[in-house]
């Protein structure tokens, strides 16, 4: 029983993880919240849903939309933050616009798919042919689903790591002035990690629409919040903190549920985030110390 | 003709304006230095020719091109390299990472024998090639900070308070590899606070104050002037 919590923890904790990576990377290199992934990881599931509804194969209408969203990502720059960038704007005016784009966003979806639900042909993740594995038990779907995302998460790991472009998205990050004068191409540099972060947080919504079957309007809403969670749980701009903060809520998210307190999930959630906090108040791999005002 | 020519700069932050129309020339395998006291507006010129604050007025021409309207890193590819105040470390990053950050942004591929070559002038670094950046010293910040520049392979190096923060016998030890690097050809425009050291080793030398050229001439020249050594440089002659 508990087994099972934990592996139903660790499915939905991959998706968490793989939508906070992209939140947290844009803020490590930029500083700023981008309200709008949310809204990009919902337009992905759409996308995705519309692909796979004309017969395209899920994995390549995963793929697709995975790009489609990485490319609203490098426009989303371009249209909310470069121009404040260019002005020296701060990071709360970024805030602003970014909320901006995500009604947009939100306004367009409306508009082509209506407020209706829509379902995957596949039938999603509880049609799918079951697998047993001693006492636990898991589908098909729900297997390729964690899968996915991990093998993403590992991508990114090692662009971070392994690439020029890894490297140079880390020297942005740490300085900005720094990066500049060594040469990066500091715009080119950014809208690269517009078109990461977003991929990742649309493949996300791809995955949590075929977790569910289903993709919605506003679907973006809790993994919004719960994305905020886990940033700043895991410590703002950390990409490993982000993936352990998703398993942690993950985990936590289901072992409540599993104790019979699915009515005090949340509160139990932001319980849990409140103590590791006041323990360690820059999240668990934070290493930015605060800024003086 | 001149490498770097500067004309009637002006420059900013907000609705203060710090530069008020700044002319120089840096002759090609020259050192000059630009001296003055805090807030004189030496580093804030600087970040303006690596365009990390924008130009408001005036020209700059860098090997025979304008260059007034271009992006940071593009000067750093046309050999126009900055080695900022406080070194600016990617201190979370290994030393050889800031290398190849640095690396990675030139166009040639040959950087990894170049790199190996850093390596070999400054053993030190590549002792420490794989431990964080913000781990060394003072003096071995210096020497990455100045070591990443050299990756670009500059035609000319604007180096702002390379002494700044180090016990003596680094200080020594910067200037030494300043030396080298022009003996080497490459044009230097160096910030000091250290001016008496830097106007004995300048060709010619800028006296700013107050976002303005005040005066101007041969290195030698200003130190022997008493005068100036006093108004403008912080020390008086008994004392040094």
């Amino acid at each position: 029983m508990i087994a099972q919590q934990l592996l139903n923890g660790l499915f939905l904790g991959a998706v968490y993880a793989l939508f906070a990576v992209g939140y947290t990377l844009v803020f490590g290199v930029l500083d700023i919240l981008n309200l709008a992934h949310a809204a990009i990881f919902t337009a992905a599931a759409f996308a995705a849903f519309s692909l796979a509804s004309m017969g395209v194969p899920i994995p390549l209408a995963l793929l697709a939309a995975a790009v489609m969203a990485g490319i609203m990502g490098i426009l989303l720059d371009r249209v909310a933050f470069a121009p404040l960038r260019a002005r020296n704007a701060g990071t709360l005016v970024p805030l602003i616009s970014s909320i901006g784009v995500a009604i947009v966003i939100g306004a367009v979806l409306r508009g082509i798919y209506g407020v209706d639900e829509r379902h995957f042909a596949i039938g999603g993740a509880a049609a799918a042919p079951v697998i047993h594995l001693g006492t636990v038990r898991f589908t098909t779907v729900e297997l390729l689903i964690f899968l996915s995302a991990i093998a993403l998460m590992l991508v990114l790991g090692w662009i971070l790591r392994a690439t020029a472009l890894g490297r140079s998205i880390r020297a942005v990050a740490e300085d900005r002035v720094a990066a500049a004068l060594l040469g990066v191409d500091l715009e080119r540099t950014i809208g690269a990690t517009f078109f990461i972060a977003s991929s990742l947080g649309g493949a996300a919504g791809v995955l949590t629409g075929l977790e569910y079957n289903s993709a919605t309007i506003d679907m973006g809403g809790p993994i919004e919040l719960k994305g905020l969670a886990v940033i700043i749980l895991g410590g703002m701009g950390s990409v490993t903190g982000a993936v352990a903060g998703g398993f942690i809520l993950g985990a936590v998210e289901t072992l409540a549920i599993a104790f019979g307190l699915s009515a005090w999930r949340d509160a139990i959630l932001f319980g849990v985030m409140f103590l590791l906090l006041v323990a360690r108040p820059t999240g668990l791999f934070g290493k930015r110390t605060l800024r003086a005002a | 003709m001149a490498l770097l020519e500067v004309d009637g700069l002006k420059a900013g932050y907000g609705r203060i304006e710090v530069l008020h129309g700044i002319s120089l020339r840096l002759e090609p395998h020259a050192l000059c230095a630009i001296v003055g006291a805090n807030g004189a507006g030496k580093t804030t010129l600087l970040m303006t020719l690596s365009r990390l604050v924008p130009i408001r007025a005036g020209h700059v021409r860098f090997d025979g091109r304008d260059v007034t309207r271009v992006r940071p890193h593009q000067l750093v590819r046309a050999g126009l390299v900055h080695v900022p105040e406080g070194r600016r470390m990617l201190a979370q990053m290994s030393v050889e990472e800031n290398l190849l950050v640095a690396a990675a942004a030139q166009p040639s591929a040959a950087t990894a024998a170049h790199i190996r070559e850093l390596y070999e002038r400054f053993p030190i670094l590549g002792t420490r090639r794989s431990l964080p950046a913000g781990s060394l010293s003072g003096g071995e910040q210096q020497m990455l900070a100045i070591a990443r520049a050299l990756v670009a392979r500059p035609k000319a190096l604007l180096l702002d308070e390379p002494s700044m923060g180090l016990a003596p016998k680094l200080v020594e030890q910067i200037f030494e590899i300043i030396a080298a690097e022009r003996a080497r050809g490459t044009s230097i425009l160096l910030v000091e606070q250290n001016a008496r050291k830097a106007l004995a080793l300048a060709d010619y030398a800028y006296v700013l104050e107050r976002g303005a050229i005040a005066l101007e001439g041969k290195g030698v020249d200003l130190l022997g002037r008493d005068e100036i050594v006093a108004a403008y440089l912080g020390v008086t002659p008994a004392t040094s």
